[in-house]
């Protein structure tokens, strides 16, 4: 428990403690006479390391300040920059418009990368470099979704499953067990097969619907560990409700290894997305998305390499961002690996 | 400290038993864990009442009953004359303003993610009777100052403080309903020896400064006997000597108080080869199937007929001054004894 207290040169209880060992029989002799009062130094606290203000640390700004200095953050986080504002402004990045279908010219399928088509051509003579571009929207928008519903949704029914346990903890974790049973790919192709169309949504729907148990498992852990603290007890003895013990206690103490597992699996929502675009039940043309551009490029891959590698490349660079990302903030939230 | 003769709580045949259940889907109960089993005692305003026993004796549950974190199975116990045990939704959260609790880990009992303030602060949240809002941080300065931290300490988190702060912020928190009993759960046997003594002459002062009533529990007799006024000997979920601090410790009646007492170190190389040594054979037997008559008959060297038949009850016995549980009471100076 103790061990989230920032490392500092002075150690509270040594420096304090050490004084008054002549005390320390005084309890253990029957009928001593009062004992000293010396109150504890009221500045005994763990000197903080520089740069740092004299503001509260909590977990939050412990981890924040521990992510400030590590490279794989600061990596991570300039590329999710990056990919953030392409796909908020894609036409900061590109002056052509890829969703009209007068910039592709078919006379000019499958030309090599030059000025005036940076990564090349595809089979329709589109930009690959305009595409690739707006690609990033919609697989961002898919992971960011994904992400928000399945924290929201498996993080809620955790945290009652693990706070009232019982009859409505066992119906929760079966119905899990059910969806666990589920082969992924597969379950998303049977809940994809039944839309008609296909775009952002009914894929971040599919992604959800197959991933919210895990986060359910995650935050139904922590909230039974969280539930056995004494400091549940502490505020149930002082005449708390549930809703008071579930959202001011169990609440901020069990939802770190949640936003953990969410940050690593947007990375894999990103993924997901661009496998079920390329198997062409996800996001269909004329939107664009990564896995479809790499689907439409696959079967003339020996003629023209870019319109397949290029938006791969953009895949695999932005997964590992937030997989990075992910990384650091397990680090930083985990007292356990400081 | 002066303890007067105003009863403010009345245990009366106070029982839990926890069910041992067996199979998955059909539970059937095949016995019952009696870890407090017909416990009754007085607590005198202002007074101080130790309960010592070894582990597994059905002292923290006995502590958990007093605060109504556990309902018993059978009996009372009643505060001011209203019983608790029984009390359900706003009239039991009312009468827990008059009980309030210090816990033995000062590293679990506070939560990690709320700052000093807000440990302190939430009796009054619970309560919104107990302090209008805008005196609220300066009570809990005032609380601060009390319990002997620095009040300009109000927005720092736990894990800034040693374990003796901690311990004094829980105190503080367990004073700011204003109770007139605090249960005190083995409140410093997690903490350095030098430290105990200050918490204990903090619990001393306080005592005197708000006329509170303890129930005092912990293991170690030497630290019962400096704050006790009298105190309670448990052994298997009953209580089987109840005295003044001076009557059990100087003229112990029972065997089992006899045996504990002869344990306790003595900080003495010559009075040692003095003493009395008296070792128990065998462990305590299970909660779950108590030997018959009295408990500790399987461990006692006084043990005949009658104590397997019989079960003895808790009354003051020909030949000593106070009540305790065993046909064949005799008072005897372990600790003194040549």
């Amino acid at each position: 428990m103790s061990d989230i207290r920032p490392v500092g040169p002075a150690h509270p209880e040594t420096e304090q403690d050490a004084p008054a060992d002549a005390q320390v029989t005084a309890v253990g002799v029957p009928e001593a006479p009062p004992l000293q009062e010396r109150p504890e130094q009221p500045d005994a606290v763990p000197v903080k390391p520089k740069g740092r203000r004299d503001k509260p640390a909590s977990l939050w700004s412990d981890a924040w300040y521990d992510l400030r200095r590590r490279p794989l953050f600061l990596g991570a986080s300039v590329l999710i920059a990056v990919l953030l504002v392409m796909a908020i402004f894609p036409q900061l990045f590109t002056s052509i418009d890829p969703y009209d279908a007068k910039t592709c010219v078919l006379a000019n399928a499958r030309q090599d990368i030059s000025a005036a088509h940076w990564f090349g051509t595809d089979n329709q003579g589109c930009d690959v470099y305009a595409r690739t571009i707006y690609g990033a929207r919609n697989s961002i928008v898919v992971g960011v979704s994904t992400t928000v519903v399945t924290a929201l949704v498996g993080g809620l029914l955790g945290l009652i499953a693990g706070f009232r346990s019982g009859a409505t903890d066992t119906l929760l974790s079966r119905t899990t067990e059910i969806f666990f049973a589920i082969p992924p790919i597969l379950g998303a192709l049977l809940i994809l097969a039944m839309f008609r169309t296909g775009n952002v949504w009914t894929v971040m729907l599919a992604l959800a619907v197959l991933a919210w148990p895990m986060t359910f498992r995650i935050m139904r852990a922590a909230v039974i560990t969280a539930k056995n603290q004494d400091y549940v007890m502490a505020a149930r003895a002082l005449g708390a409700g549930p809703w008071r013990i579930m959202f001011r206690h169990i609440l901020p103490n069990s939802i770190a290894p949640v936003i953990v597992v969410a940050t690593i699996n947007l990375g894999s929502f990103i993924a997901a997305e661009a496998a079920l675009s390329f198997l062409g039940v996800g996001i269909r043309s004329p939107d664009i998305s990564w896995g479809l551009m790499i689907a439409e490029a696959r079967d003339r891959f020996l003629e023209a390499w870019e319109p397949l590698l290029f938006p791969a490349f953009m895949l695999s660079l932005t997964v590992l961002a937030f997989i990075m990302l992910g990384d650091a903030v397990r680090d930083a939230l985990d007292p356990k690996l400081r | 400290m002066a303890p007067t003769d105003e009863v403010i709580l009345e245990v009366r045949d106070l029982v839990k038993h926890f069910p041992l259940t067996q199979g998955i889907l059909f539970k059937r109960q095949i016995g019952a864990i009696k870890a407090v089993d017909g416990v009754s005692f007085d607590l005198h305003r202002g007074e101080t009442l130790g309960v010592v026993g070894e582990s597994g004796c059905g002292k923290s549950t006995l502590a958990k009953l007093l605060m109504a974190l556990e309902r018993p199975t059978s009996g009372s116990v009643k505060i001011n004359g209203r019983d608790m045990a029984r009390a359900r939704g706003g009239e039991l959260k009312r009468m827990r303003r008059n009980v309030q609790m210090v816990m033995q880990d000062p590293y679990t009992s506070l939560n990690p993610r709320m700052t000093v303030g807000d440990i302190i602060g939430e009796p009054f949240e619970i309560h919104p009777d107990v302090a209008p809002k805008g005196s609220r941080a300066r009570k809990v300065q005032e609380l601060l100052e009390v319990v002997g931290l620095n009040p300009d300490h109000i927005n720092r988190y736990p894990h800034q403080f040693s374990g003796g702060q901690r311990q004094r912020i829980g105190i503080a928190r367990g004073l700011a309903l204003q109770p007139e009993i605090i249960i005190c759960d083995e409140p410093v046997s997690a903490l350095d020896v030098s430290i105990q003594a200050q918490v204990i002459n903090l619990l001393e002062r306080l005592q005197d400064e708000f006329n509170l009533a303890y129930i005092f529990i912990a293991h170690d007799l030497s630290v019962v006997r400096h704050i006790s006024d009298r105190v309670a000997v448990m052994y298997l979920g009953k209580i089987v000597e109840l005295g003044k601090d001076t009557e059990i410790y100087d003229r112990p009646a029972h065997p089992y108080t006899q045996a504990l007492l002869s344990a306790v170190p003595v900080p003495d190389p010559e009075g040692r080869q003095n003493r009395e040594r008296i070792i128990l054979q065998g462990d305590p037997p299970s909660p779950a199937n108590p030997p018959s008559g009295c408990r500790f008959r399987t461990r006692c060297w006084k043990a005949q007929d009658i104590c397997a038949t019989e079960e003895p009850l808790l009354q003051i016995r020909p030949g000593t001054s106070h009540e305790s549980a065993c046909h064949f009471a005799e008072s005897h100076d372990v600790v003194h004894s040549a």
